[in-house]
């Protein structure tokens, strides 16, 4: 096992080393201590590794991660886990602003809630909160899945495409074009699945889904009132 | 009362016949014009300046023996690659899904050959676009379709799109029509819908978020790429401040002339100033901060001519970036499709539904018969001309201004025509010494 200490190590190096592992690597264990907030932890990586970051967070916590496991012990800043490509993200805390934002893949597991606008513009992520998130969540969502066994507040999954919201607890408001959907056996499979993947300890027939009603697709004057 | 003269009928010039016509249209659909392109209506522009050239008190430089050089380095700030182009001249973002691929292939083959670097746009990077251009610039913008870590790290620069210059605080829109199984699916969205593209960041706001952005940009590449911030001419001064605050090594700054795929024509028209209100606002505040020619600035929006690209230097700018003008250089536009403009209900030169995919010389389309039209081999031998020319033009009046750089070009050697381009560009009106807006009256 590998540990660097961010109290004497600039972040620089940190972020090297972590990128400087490849596919094949044998260092698969690593250790980050003090991370104190830093800012742009573990982006970038691209390979089968698990680190893990005892402590806080700041902004973009493994952005744009490929393959890796980051394992945050503490609470995440804004922006963990932008633009996930595959890996997994998880935080013991809760994940301020925009998690998982516009994540095309990988699994972003929040063991805490989230706050607003989580899976903003999200592509192809899975994220799982076992809290609750904030307002204007998915917006703009096109793909993957959204698992909240909390609550959600305002507008969620306004203007929505095709990205699919499970809800176990209750929703403050549905923004423009997100409506409740009946669930179907292969979501509660899909919902199985990332609830067992997330350790969350739920039933996929409590939750609701939410998905797209598909009339902001195609500009129509009649719904101006609905933007 | 046959031979009683009559009054001349007079149209309105409040209402006048383009205004009643699109009051019509507005009762008839009930929905805005969207359209391509840039600002139409004429604002104060480059062609109000005079370069004053050499004289009794300035010698110039022998036009085919002395040498005017023209290169451009970009990114000399924080990145450790900068960006080095032979010519002055960049070509702007425009995106796969606006444009079509060989389009897209025209514009990477024809800079590559000018030695100038080409841009990507909201859609993602194609390999066909990366592998033509040895210099290719990837737009970050608020929609992130397709970004990825592979494509930032085969990019030569990265450029940061807060805003353009055609619609400054507005999103994208590709319509339904251009949305095919390819466009879609970089865009990880159903095809033909359509598309809209958010007008802020997902995941920051405001330059202090900018910052660790930029930051975390810098870590996932080594620091090696150059950032550029785009911004919209909205408030040159403060935004090219805040970008250099929030780590850029270029700004590049898109005044209202400055065309896009599509948007309504009203922010077109009516939101962003003038190219050349921006471009003095832009390099005091670079001044202020001690970083005047250390953070590089590209200015585009309304660039046609050698003319123009000199007078952007000569006001401060490192180089300039061309889109219009770009496209009209592959054919776009051309009198030749003067048939088919006509059953479109417009003519050559006038003809700016980009966003509706029928363009006639096949550049604004994503129908594969015809996007057939254009030869990208020969589009791109034409772009390499025209670059050519912009910048034989260019070094021919910093010649005979005595500048052996295009960058020693500076806002001595201009005059204007008009009191509001003196005012704008910050030079004295022909004939007088008098800038307006400067000094006590």
């Amino acid at each position: 096992m590998q540990t660097i200490d961010m109290s004497t190590t600039p972040l620089r190096e940190v972020n090297v080393a972590l990128q400087a592992q490849a596919a094949q690597t044998n260092q698969t264990q690593w250790v980050i201590e003090n991370p104190r907030g830093a800012h742009a932890i573990a982006v970038g990586l691209d390979a089968p590794i698990e680190v893990t970051v005892k402590g806080s967070t700041g902004y973009y916590c493994a952005g744009m991660n490929k393959q890796a496991t980051v394992h945050v012990t503490g609470s995440a800043g804004p922006g963990v886990a932008e633009n996930m490509m595959s890996g997994t993200v998880i935080i013991d805390g809760d994940a301020s602003q925009y998690a998982g934002a516009t994540g095309h893949g990988g699994l972003l597991v929040i063991k805490g809630n989230a706050s607003s606008r989580c899976g903003i513009s999200m592509k192809g992520i899975d994220i799982v909160v076992h809290g609750n998130i904030g307002h204007m969540s998915a917006f703009m969502a096109q793909s993957g899945n959204l698992v909240v066994l909390g609550d959600a507040g305002d507008a969620l999954g306004d203007s929505l495409y095709e990205a699919r919201l499970f809800v176990r607890g209750s929703v403050k408001s549905l923004g423009s074009d997100c409506i409740e959907k009946e669930m179907r056996p292969e979501h509660i499979e899909i919902l199985k699945d990332l609830l067992e993947r997330a350790g969350a300890d739920a039933k996929p027939e409590e939750f609701k889904r939410y998905g797209s009603a598909r009339t902001l697709y195609n500009f129509h004057v009649d719904h101006a009132g609905a933007y | 009362m046959e031979n009683t003269p009559h009054t001349k009928p007079r149209d309105s010039w409040t209402f006048s016949p383009e205004i009643n016509a699109e009051i019509r249209r507005a009762a008839e659909t009930g929905i805005y014009d969207i359209r391509g392109g840039g600002a139409k209506r004429r604002v104060p522009h480059f062609d109000d300046l005079l370069f004053l050239g050499a004289s009794m008190s300035r010698y110039p430089l022998e036009g085919y023996r002395e040498k005017c050089d023209t290169s451009v380095t970009l990114g000399t700030r924080f990145a450790k690659k900068p960006i080095e182009l032979k010519i002055p001249v960049t070509i702007a973002g425009m995106s796969f899904g606006a444009l079509s691929g060989p389009a897209k292939e025209a514009l990477g083959r024809g800079a590559t050959m000018a030695g100038t670097s080409t841009t990507t746009g909201d859609g993602g990077m194609t390999n066909e676009e990366r592998g033509h251009s040895e210099k290719l610039v990837y737009q970050y913008l608020p929609s992130r379709y397709g970004m990825n870590p592979d494509d930032l790290r085969r990019a030569d620069a990265i450029e940061i799109v807060v805003g353009q210059g055609a619609k400054p605080g507005g999103g994208g829109m590709l319509l339904g029509q251009k949305i095919t199984e390819r466009v879609a699916g970089m865009r990880n969205l159903p095809v033909g819908i359509d598309q809209r593209s958010a007008c802020r960041h997902p995941d920051w706001t405001g330059p202090d978020d900018l910052e660790i952005k930029i930051l975390e940009i810098r870590e996932i590449t080594n620091w090696e790429k150059p950032i550029y911030i785009k911004v919209g001419g909205a408030r040159p001064y403060y935004d090219t401040a805040l970008a250099v605050k929030a780590g850029a090594d270029v700004v590049v700054l898109d005044g209202m002339q400055g065309g896009t795929a599509a948007t309504q024509d009203v922010f077109i028209e009516h939101v962003g100033q003038p190219t050349l209100a921006c471009i003095r606002p832009a390099v005091k505040a670079l001044q202020d901060l001690g970083m005047h020619r250390k953070v590089q600035l590209v200015v585009s929006g309304g660039i046609r001519t050698g003319a123009d690209v000199a007078k952007a230097l000569a006001l401060g700018a490192d180089a300039v970036a061309i889109g219009t003008a770009a496209l009209v250089a592959l054919g776009e536009n051309d009198p030749k499709w003067a048939a088919e403009y006509t059953k479109l209900g417009t003519t050559a030169d006038a003809y700016d539904d980009w966003h509706e995919g029928r363009d006639p010389a096949g550049i604004t389309t994503q129908d594969p018969e015809l996007m057939k039209r254009l030869d990208p081999v020969e589009a791109a031998r034409k772009l390499r001309n025209y670059l050519a020319v912009l910048t034989l033009e260019c070094q021919t009046i910093a010649r005979a201004c005595g500048k052996s750089h295009v960058h020693n070009l500076e806002p001595e050697d201009l005059c204007a025509l008009t009191i509001e381009a003196a005012a704008m560009a910050g030079v004295p009106l022909a004939g007088t010494s008098w800038i307006p807006g400067q000094g006590t009256f």
